[in-house]
């Protein structure tokens, strides 16, 4: 007999989150999978957990303009590892964030109602 | 020809569109769902007793083909409610097609209706919760197509001047369409200077956010023969599905219309230079140029240069978006059935002062989501079969 899941993808990653990792999957041969699923995309196999050295580069990205409050961004990143996220770059303007730009990830503290997530900074010695 | 193609089985024959723009208090989708239902019958000479396949889509009603079959009093043999976003329509073409070829309803209508002008695209299309992109707050659909935007002006240099030249063919068409909602002058440099909402998209870059529903009435080619308009032939149809996440677009230059496109031009047997007017998804100005890049018009990447000078304007050399499109004429949350609509008016001869004269073949192509579904429809007249 299958056995229910105990914890939710979701769960999991926000558990790692509040650890300060930014969790992803591989599947059986070895490729990056995110966002977390419960089965391989492409196999419907295992996945196992991995953390992130957390560096990666903007794929894309767009600074929204809200009509009553500050511009801010978003971003497509690319991590090292082989996956792609959205997210939001911090610490330098939202217009000055470029595409092919290094960044690395911090985990943005959160609130009552959003656990802590991952955000990225441009990379010191970029 | 083999055995079981469906090319020509069956024909565009009537269409009409609902109110439009912001339509009268209280008014529902299934208001506006019937009343252009009742309409493009009219448009064709059919009754709503011949109705026997019902296809439609909407955000707004759970179970649209049920509300839409009690209020007009009919019980369809067969429906259909595929819902893929915006290219929904295109979709139910490509079903209906098929159902009319296995003796499943002989006369389909396929029909929308919206009032998310009235009622906010908040109520009308309450976003689901997504808890990888919820945090970074992207206002959504804008923002998914603008970092596809980026990617495309990064990788090719197109520029916000190009996608601006979208905008303005737009609405230069849109002032030859009397139900358009924006018929101002517009320019480039309007355009430009514009509220910025999601960079590199002014709000000019934007679908219009209105009210307005349409049908469209598809049956048998037998049948269709003797109806009130020459009927829109459906040559080739093509659906492709390659993402729901922004972020997992297999490459954010390279929509699904390089899958959708090829099948419907293959099924058809003809090249896109054979075809006199297309009908594209403009939700974003980025979503012709690149639609035209992915089509066959001009090569990956040459979007940007391909849209300018007025090309695809009136009396530009490639007729794109003859109604004015999601950019200037209307745009009520899943605007793909509005192209078909338009493509089978240039077909049935009955565009007035837009009609493209000697119109034998025309493309409709649909997209939803943030460029995760693409369906193309090519139709032509009895000439082309």
């Amino acid at each position: 007999m299958n056995e229910a899941v105990e914890r939710s993808p979701l769960a999991i990653f926000q558990d790692h989150c509040r650890r300060g990792e930014l969790a992803y999957q591989v599947d059986a041969a070895g490729n990056a999978v995110f966002y977390p699923r419960l089965v391989a995309p492409g196999s419907g196999g295992a996945l196992e957990w991995r953390i992130s050295a957390g560096l990666g580069t903007v794929h894309a990205t767009t600074t929204l303009h809200p009509r009553n409050a500050e511009p801010y961004d978003v971003s497509l990143i690319d991590l090292d590892e082989g996956f792609r996220m959205m997210s939001r770059v911090e610490g330098i303007a939202p217009h000055a964030v470029r595409i092919g730009m290094r960044v690395e990830v911090h985990m943005s503290p959160g609130s009552d109602e959003q656990p802590p997530y991952p955000v990225f900074r441009p990379l010191e010695d970029a | 020809m083999m055995g079981n193609s469906l090319r020509g089985n069956c024909a565009i024959v009537g269409t009409a569109e609902s109110d439009l723009g912001e339509v009268a208090p209280g008014m529902t989708p299934v208001d506006l769902t019937a009343q252009a239902i009742v309409r493009a019958l009219e448009d064709c000479g059919l009754r709503l007793g011949d109705v026997d396949g019902v296809f439609t889509a909407t955000t707004q009603t759970r179970m649209i083909a049920m509300a839409v079959s009690e209020y007009l009093g009919i019980t369809p043999r067969y429906f259909d409610s595929t819902q893929v976003g915006g290219s929904s329509f295109m979709a139910h073409i490509a079903h209906a097609r098929a159902a009319i070829a296995a003796g499943r309803c002989e006369v389909a209508v396929i029909a929308y209706g919206s009032t998310q002008r009235s009622v906010s695209r908040k109520f009308a299309s309450p976003p689901e919760r997504n808890a990888y992109e919820d945090p970074y707050r992207p206002m959504m659909p804008p923002s998914a197509y603008a970092l596809a935007a980026s990617r495309h002006m990064h990788q090719y240099g197109t520029t916000r001047e190009q996608l601006a030249e979208v905008a303005v063919a737009a609405r230069q068409w849109a002032q030859h369409n009397p139900r358009a909602f924006m018929r101002e002058d517009l320019s480039v440099q309007d355009v430009l200077d514009a509220r910025m909402v999601s960079d590199p998209f002014t709000v000019r870059d934007c679908c219009l956010v209105t009210d307005g529903g349409g049908a469209i009435v598809l049956t048998s080619a037998e049948r269709a023969r003797d109806l009130k308009h020459r009927p829109a032939f459906i040559l080739g149809t093509g659906e492709h599905i390659s993402h729901n996440m922004i972020t997992m677009m297999p490459d954010l230059t390279v929509s699904g219309a390089a899958y959708s496109g090829p099948l419907a031009f293959a099924e058809a047997g003809v090249a896109p230079r054979d075809i006199d007017v297309l009908e594209l998804y403009d939700a974003f100005t980025y979503n012709t140029l690149v639609f035209l890049e992915d089509l066959g018009y001009c090569t990956k990447g040459e979007g940007g240069p391909f849209v300018s000078g007025g090309r695809i304007a009136p009396g530009g050399a490639l007729p794109v978006n003859t109604n004015g499109g999601g950019l200037s004429y209307c745009h009520p949350g899943m605007y793909g059935l509005f192209l078909l609509i338009e493509a089978a008016r240039q077909i049935h001869g009955v565009c007035g002062e837009r009609q493209i004269a000697g119109a034998e073949l025309a493309l409709a192509h649909g997209n939803g989501g943030v460029l995760s579904s693409q369906c193309t429809v090519i139709m032509g007249s009895d000439a082309t079969l």
